[in-house]
């Protein structure tokens, strides 16, 4: 192939260097970001912060918000918004608490019934937005309310007035399924590697870390899959032109209704899966649960590259995203600085992205 | 004489009480340039959406090689091989080449849930067929926001053909067009044609139509004003036609046959 685009190289087009090609990915950004990040960090905080448990102190709520983030980012791909995923989060817990505590099922049967009336109401978002034809960004907002609402009022008749359900980890026990949702994985590698002397360790023996928590292996296998559906399946391209233009992907026999719907379930479902994940982690579940996590998630989406627009994103950018967040958040503990610095940081990053991202849209397509 | 691909019978569409086509009868043989012509209104676009599938005629017959036929849908039309490049030309800017080049009809690879885009084989097939219609991308990842309007309107075409056409509908394709791109996007039309490809060519420019068109059917208030061959009428006559006669006569008069 390259001898022949050499011999038919147009006289007009100027090779590009390998940074402008680079530009144009869509994740340069996140992970410009990481790298920033990573170096302020390196400056200003306390060694502890890059220790093992350090990172996994970051990583932990990087990967909560990341399993968001990315659902969000390739809904925003295929051109919508969810602003509802924050109180689906409290939703999906409050209904994962009641089928534990209240009804007594095994996790078997309450992580798919969890999973599966969240992926309901997502695709009543998608049916609804598809239906009136009215902006994505008003109805999940509507939502919003509803779900919080709905979990509010829930909890208070779950619980006989609380706001707060308990006694999720007493009624889960010691199920099979529990290890899969809950603790940390690879806890023997970490074991083994102690025992070697190559991780950190008390003077029992016991590693300081115990395993990687579950959240963080979700997270990269979410973040591998969904690099993988938007780079190389047909799915992947629908979702690109849905949000690039619905009505040429329409036109070219794209089945856009049903790319929108699934995408809209696609977040639900993530947001349930966050609310069963950190249910399970903390054995109670309330009503500010996944609190203002729909912004954090878009702006996970857009630090990674992201048009507000649609049709343009990624998966890995996402990814680097809340990446870049868990470390501001975490990480201005380890340092002499406010903790609170954390919002004005983060506004911060996403008027940069934005900005970022537009200038490199203009390079995407050779506007001028 | 050989059977014409496509032939549509005293077509009548209305919308309401409004008459947007009042009985248009066009045919179209193989590897033959028929350019449809008419000003503003005069139903041309109509008339290719009753084509395309996208509306169903309220009177008239269509017989696609031979049958009588009526599509349902676009994509009913797509199927049978009627292609319909529309000025929106259905690209999307931020996409590469080949991912618009298949958009909708990627090639897969693998079985059941873990078909793959097959973006190898796409890139191969959408750098060869854009160099048979003498376009030579940078690269097939390159976003069709960097191309030109004539490269977009020929990927649109080089789309159409690779997907089996066997008529064309080109909805004014040189209409945005710059005079070297017009050149282009013509020569385009004439590489299909040779293929055996019938062409639905709709302009309301006399002269592109006449650099290509092997037939002219004029449109003009939903009806059609008639259809004449190659060299059996010029410019002006066509022009006339278009336009209703009379007041353009006047007006070419004092404008100095500047239209």
């Amino acid at each position: 192939m390259s001898t022949e685009m050499l011999t038919h190289r147009d006289e007009r087009i100027k090779s590009e260097s390998f940074a402008t090609k680079l530009m144009k990915r869509p994740e340069l950004g996140a992970i410009g970001g990481v790298v920033l990040v990573t170096l302020f960090f390196l400056a200003t905080a306390d060694r502890t912060m890059f220790t093992l448990s350090g990172i996994m102190n970051f990583m932990t709520p990087a990967a909560q918000l990341g399993i968001l983030g990315i659902a969000a980012a390739m809904l925003m791909i295929g051109g919508e918004f969810d602003l509802s995923i924050g109180s689906m989060v409290a939703f999906a817990g409050m209904l994962f608490g009641a089928f534990t505590v209240n009804v007594g099922m095994p996790l078997i049967l309450a992580i798919p019934l969890t999973l599966l009336l969240a992926a309901a109401l997502g695709a009543a978002n998608g049916l609804i937005v598809i239906r009136t034809g009215l902006p994505s960004f008003i109805v999940t907002l509507a939502g919003l309310f509803i779900l919080r609402g709905a979990t509010l009022v829930g909890l208070k008749i779950l619980t006989g007035g609380a706001t707060q359900l308990r006694g999720i980890r007493e009624a889960i026990g010691e199920d099979f399924l529990a290890p899969i949702f809950s603790g940390d994985a690879f806890g023997f590698l970490f074991r083994w590697l102690a025992e070697a002397g190559l991780v950190d360790s008390f003077k029992s023996g016991v590693p300081k870390v115990p395993g990687i928590p579950v959240e963080i292996i979700w997270f990269v296998l979410f973040a591998l899959a969904a690099t993988y559906v938007l780079l190389r399946t047909p799915i992947g391209n629908w979702i690109f032109a849905t949000g690039g233009d619905a009505n040429a992907a329409q036109n070219s026999g794209v089945p856009v209704r049903n790319v929108r719907i699934t995408l809209f379930m696609l977040t639900a479902v993530a947001a349930a899966l966050v609310a069963i994940i950190t249910v399970m982690d903390a054995g109670s579940t309330d009503a500010r649960r996944g609190f203002m996590k729909e912004f954090e998630a878009i702006i996970t989406a857009v630090i990674g590259g992201c048009l507000l627009t649609g049709g343009y994103g990624s998966a890995i950018g996402a990814f680097f995203g809340a990446i870049i967040f868990g470390m501001v958040t975490i990480g201005l503990t380890y340092t002499k600085f406010d903790q609170d610095w954390f919002q004005i940081f983060l506004g911060g990053m996403l008027l940069l992205a934005v900005i970022f991202n537009n200038i490199i849209r203009r390079r995407v397509t050779g506007e001028r | 004489m050989t059977t014409p691909i496509i032939h549509m019978e005293n077509i009548k569409k209305h919308y309401g009480n409004v008459i947007a086509l009042n009985g248009v009868t066009f045919d179209l043989m193989p590897g033959e340039c028929h350019c449809l012509l008419g000003d503003n209104g005069a139903g041309k676009s109509t008339f290719i959406k009753t084509m395309s599938g996208v509306h169903q005629p309220t009177e008239g017959s269509i017989t696609f090689e031979g049958k009588p036929l009526s599509f349902e849908s676009p994509r009913d039309a797509m199927e049978a091989g009627i292609a319909t490049v529309f000025q929106d030309l259905a690209m999307i800017p931020l996409m590469s080449v080949t991912r618009n080049f298949f958009m909708g009809r990627e090639p897969a690879k693998g079985w059941g849930p873990f078909k793959r885009f097959d973006i190898d084989k796409a890139n191969e097939i959408t750098m060869a067929e854009m160099r048979k219609m003498g376009i030579n991308l940078r690269a097939p990842d390159q976003a069709v926001g960097t191309l030109s309007g004539g490269e977009r309107q020929t990927v649109a075409i080089a789309r159409a053909v690779y997907f089996g056409a066997k008529v064309l509908i080109l909805d004014e394709p040189t209409s945005a067009l710059g005079v070297r791109q017009t050149s282009n996007v013509l020569a385009t039309i004439n590489r299909v044609r040779s293929q055996g490809i019938g062409v639905v060519f709709i302009s309301h420019n006399v002269r592109h139509a006449m650099a290509v068109g092997d037939r002219f059917t004029v449109l003009n208030r939903g009806q059609t004003l008639g259809t004449a061959r190659k060299g059996d009428i010029n410019a002006a006559q066509l022009q006339d036609l278009m336009a209703g006669g009379q007041e353009l006569a006047v007006l070419e008069g004092s404008l100095g046959g500047t239209i």
